[in-house]
């Protein structure tokens, strides 16, 4: 069944079965492969993408449930004011080791200062726990997140 | 194909022989290392690292595997100091796996910076040496009279300058210099080498580019997924490949015979499609029977049971016996008998596995996240039954490694995959396949007896170790060697080994053997530091200075370890810090791949049992020199979370299989649970090593010996249990 999404800004057509998590329409027939497959089961937020800028998991999202939600992944985050700040602080943090649950790290960054530009610890917890980070670059990534909020350290 | 650029981008030999043939502009500069030894295959060296454009930009190539420890950054880095070239002009590109052009190439082992420390100052300085040359042919001066600046050949005395650029063309001509020639700066000169510089593929990891090797993309490239017996290695007795070929976008399911090795290619069923939803949809349809197997008898529970019975037996093979333990224990002042366990691990890489396999021409094209390339090209050429030359392994950038691909067994079963299916083939596991198949850090179980003399000092020290292997071969990182800490600290100290048979396949996890072996060593210290009534930094101390004088045994340098603990110690207030109630700070060190760590952790209990790390102090000495400051961080705090990830989780085994399947059921750790880390490095006279792993051992021990300080409650067996740490 073909699907008209809107990706990034952009139009885009999908032809996939109703069933199909965004994750696999994403990665494998749109090419944007920013978007990562960590567990399937919405458990490691490495797949985390915005409809109409709220942070979702895309691996358990079928197509069938996107509608006409605007959808945002990591390649359009500098587009974003804000996904575009939540980038420049990890550059400058160098946060990432291996990188790979970063995009989903980034998004939900983005998300949390998109809704609260001033978040408590407790706030980048809640925000920031439902994304692991397997090389373990926490401390990084709350000091990326102060960064962007300019709430220096 | 810019896709495809974008992941593997490395100049080959044959690319490389292209531009230097093709007059492209720019040239590279190729060193032999003649007369510095072939390497262990026996394979000669040629080493192809720098190549300069004429605007002056130095493309380096980075010959290991990048899994997220920053080698891709650090070891050009090397290079880029001793060519003398301004960081900001260089590019990196990944090698592909050449072992001709460029040994051995690995990840493992934190083995990449003592290794390279010398050998890649060496490549830049003999650049830098021909660039020299160059200009002083040209300008008919004598080669000593000149001196470089980043990028720029200057001679003083006629105030001549010559930009690299304008220079790389003759300097190509120019006989490559004696490395041992070569004289290479002082640290005090150094410009890139000791400045925090950000990893070479931030941009394209924070905005999403493709690198990884899930990330591959070929024209004309299906999917597949792969099932494999929850037993491992279980043949298929029946399937059903009509119900996968009946869903939509399924192109071929077959069966793969696959043979016994656990590290090779094992039985399965593949299902190949036109999108991985499709394939791993089919592969759900397959209703597989699998054939019975020995060892699906095996169980945790079995496990446990067989040890207490090799404990109570006491047999084992004596791995090693210095003075009379049960001499010195029968003299002790106090003694203290525990029983240690610690559980299976998965590696748990955040990219599952996969790999991406074409079969053209004759020849095996393999793009693959591997920590080991070379040895996945042999295990393919033998099991596919191809010449090894007509393997070709692209490395790609490897969503996490921790030792997990440091075995190829996604590459063999892709390329046998893509063969049968006579297109380009992406094979990608699901989480559970990956939690399913790993290949566990293994589990193990230690019995302790130690003894104290009236003034508190450690007399005696007997570990009976009950491990899994069969006849005389020891599972995979499963053993412990030795010469492993306090042995030769102590007169009277024995190490027994007793094993039993595993059918589930383990291997090295970051810090194999040290990230156990410091958990039941260091805390059985403590043990008996608090029998002793002997302060947990003081005992460590003790022991340590018994053989400072003697400048270190058994590999370990006890006056550079007892600098930590001192350090450690210092920063964190130890003694001095007034701590509430169910809070408490311990201490441990551990020496592993040639670094010496030392941490203190300071936890609090809650009245249910729940540990919460609050903040951890790590002394450090890897040496003179911390290449990139940036990255050195990030490996210290990653490792000790990682440590306090793995105080959390099992692996268990039931009926021959893994239990546990998903991120549900094991558990890693987020960042609520990270605490503050504070790092502190000891600057000793000794060459660089390196810090992908000896940072983790220590902080598991310092953990539960902070546990202990806080609760009275002694942590033998992990992962830790709530329940028991419960107040009351």
């Amino acid at each position: 069944m073909a699907y008209q999404l809107n990706v990034n800004g952009k139009a885009m057509t999908a032809d996939v079965d109703p069933d199909t998590p965004l994750l696999w329409v994403l990665r494998d027939t749109l090419g944007l492969v920013g978007t990562k497959f960590g567990c399937g089961i919405a458990q490691c937020g490495a797949c985390t993408v915005h409809a109409d800028g709220a942070p979702i998991r895309a691996c358990m999202t079928p197509i069938e449930a996107i509608g006409d939600a605007k959808i945002t992944t990591i390649e359009g985050a500098s587009a974003l004011e804000v996904g575009a700040r939540v980038q420049k602080a990890w550059s400058e943090l160098d946060v990432a080791q291996c990188g790979y649950c970063q995009p989903g790290q980034i998004m939900s960054a983005t998300a949390l200062l998109s809704q609260n530009p001033s978040p408590t610890d407790d706030d980048i917890d809640a925000a920031m726990a439902g994304n692991i980070c397997r090389c373990a670059t926490y401390v990084r990534i709350r000091a990326a997140i102060k960064r962007a909020a300019g709430q220096e350290a | 194909m810019g896709i495809v650029q974008n992941i593997t981008q490395g100049f080959s030999p044959s690319r490389r022989a292209v531009l230097a043939g093709g007059g492209a502009g720019g040239l590279i500069l190729a060193f032999s290392f003649a007369g510095k030894g072939a390497a262990a295959d026996g394979l000669a060296k040629l080493n192809a690292y720098v190549q300069i454009a004429p605007d002056g930009i130095v493309t380096i190539v980075s010959k290991n595997p990048e899994i997220g420890q920053g080698i891709k950054t650090s070891l050009p880095m090397l290079i880029a100091e001793e060519l003398d070239v301004d960081w900001a002009n260089v590019r990196t590109v990944q090698a592909g796996n050449d072992p001709v052009a460029y040994g051995r190439q690995f990840a493992g082992g934190s083995m990449a910076t003592p290794l390279h420390w010398d050998q890649l100052r060496q490549v830049g300085a003999a650049g830098r040496a021909m660039l020299i040359s160059a200009a002083a042919a040209d300008w008919g001066v004598d080669a000593a009279s000149l001196t470089t600046e980043p990028g720029v050949v200057v001679h003083a005395a006629s105030r001549r300058r010559a930009t690299y650029g304008s220079l790389a063309a003759k300097a190509a001509t120019q006989t490559a210099p004696e490395l041992s020639s070569l004289k290479l700066k002082d640290a005090s000169a150094y410009r890139i080498i000791g400045q925090p510089t950000p990893q070479v593929d931030t941009a394209a990891i924070v905005t999403g580019q493709p690198l990884f090797g899930i990330d591959m993309r070929l024209p004309g490239m299906l999917y597949a997924a792969y099932a494999k017996a929850p037993v491992f290695a279980a043949k298929v007795a029946s399937v059903d490949l009509s119900a996968a070929q009946g869903v939509k976008g399924v192109r071929k399911a077959f069966v793969v015979e696959g043979g016994t090795e656990l590290d090779g290619l094992l039985p399965g069923v593949a299902v190949v499609a036109d999108s991985w939803w499709a394939a791993n949809k089919g592969r759900q349809a397959l209703n597989i029977q699998w054939a019975d197997h020995p060892t699906s008898s095996q169980s945790t529970e079995g496990y446990a049971g067989q040890a207490r019975s090799l404990k109570a037996a006491k047999g084992g093979k004596t791995l090693r016996r210095d003075g009379d333990v049960e001499a010195a224990l029968s003299a002790a002042a106090k003694t203290v008998e525990a029983d240690y366990f610690y559980p299976f691990l998965s590696h748990a890489t955040l990219e599952p596995q996969n790999c991406t396999a074409h079969f053209h021409d004759g020849k095996m094209e393999i793009w693959a996240p591997t920590q080991l390339p070379e040895p996945g090209r042999q295990l393919v050429a033998k099991t596919l039954g191809l010449a090894p030359e007509n393997v070709i392994v692209h490395m790609t950038r490897s969503g996490g490694g921790f030792g997990r691909r440091l075995m190829n067994d996604y590459m063999v079963e892709a390329a046998w995959i893509a063969r049968e299916a006579g297109a380009p083939v992406k094979l990608v596991w699901t989480r559970e396949d990956d939690m399913r198949h790993d290949f566990y850090r293994p589990a193990g179980f230690h019995h302790f007896r130690g003894g104290v003399d009236a003034s508190g000092n450690i007399t005696a020290w007997a570990n009976h170790f009950v491990t899994f292997g069969e006849g005389e071969a020891t599972a995979r990182s499963a053993g412990m060697a030795p010469t492993e800490f306090p042995a030769q600290f102590l007169d009277n100290y024995k190490l027994d080994v007793s094993m039993m048979p595993l059918g589930v396949p383990t291997g090295p996890l970051r810090a194999p053997g040290s990230n156990a072996i410091a958990f039941v060593v260091q805390s059985f210290i403590d043990e008996l530091a608090h029998a002793g009534g002997v302060d947990p930094v003081e005992m460590r101390l003790r022991l340590l200075g018994k053989t400072a004088a003697a400048g270190g045994q058994g590999g370990l340098n006890a006056e550079r370890m007892a600098g930590v603990v001192r350090l450690a110690a210092e920063k964190a207030g130890w003694g001095k810090t007034t701590l509430g109630p169910r809070q408490g700070q311990g201490i441990a060190f551990h020496y592993s791949h040639l670094g010496y760590f030392a941490e203190v952790a300071q936890v609090a209990v809650a009245d249910d049992g729940t540990v919460k790390v609050e903040k951890v102090w790590v002394a450090a000495d890897v040496g003179r020199q911390i290449i990139n400051p940036l990255g050195a961080l990030n490996q210290i705090e990653g490792s000790v979370i990682d440590g306090i990830s793995e105080m959390y989780g099992q692996i268990t085994i039931k009926d021959g299989q893994v239990e546990q399947a998903n991120f549900d059921t094991f558990p890693l750790l987020r960042i609520p649970d990270a605490p503050v880390i504070e790092t502190h490095f000891i600057k000793s006279d000794n060459p660089p090593t390196g810090l992908g792993e000896p940072a983790l051992p220590p902080v598991v021990p310092a953990v539960t010996n902070a546990i202990f300080a806080a609760t009275g409650k002694r942590v033998r067996s992990l992962p830790l249990n709530a329940a028991e740490l419960a107040a009351g």
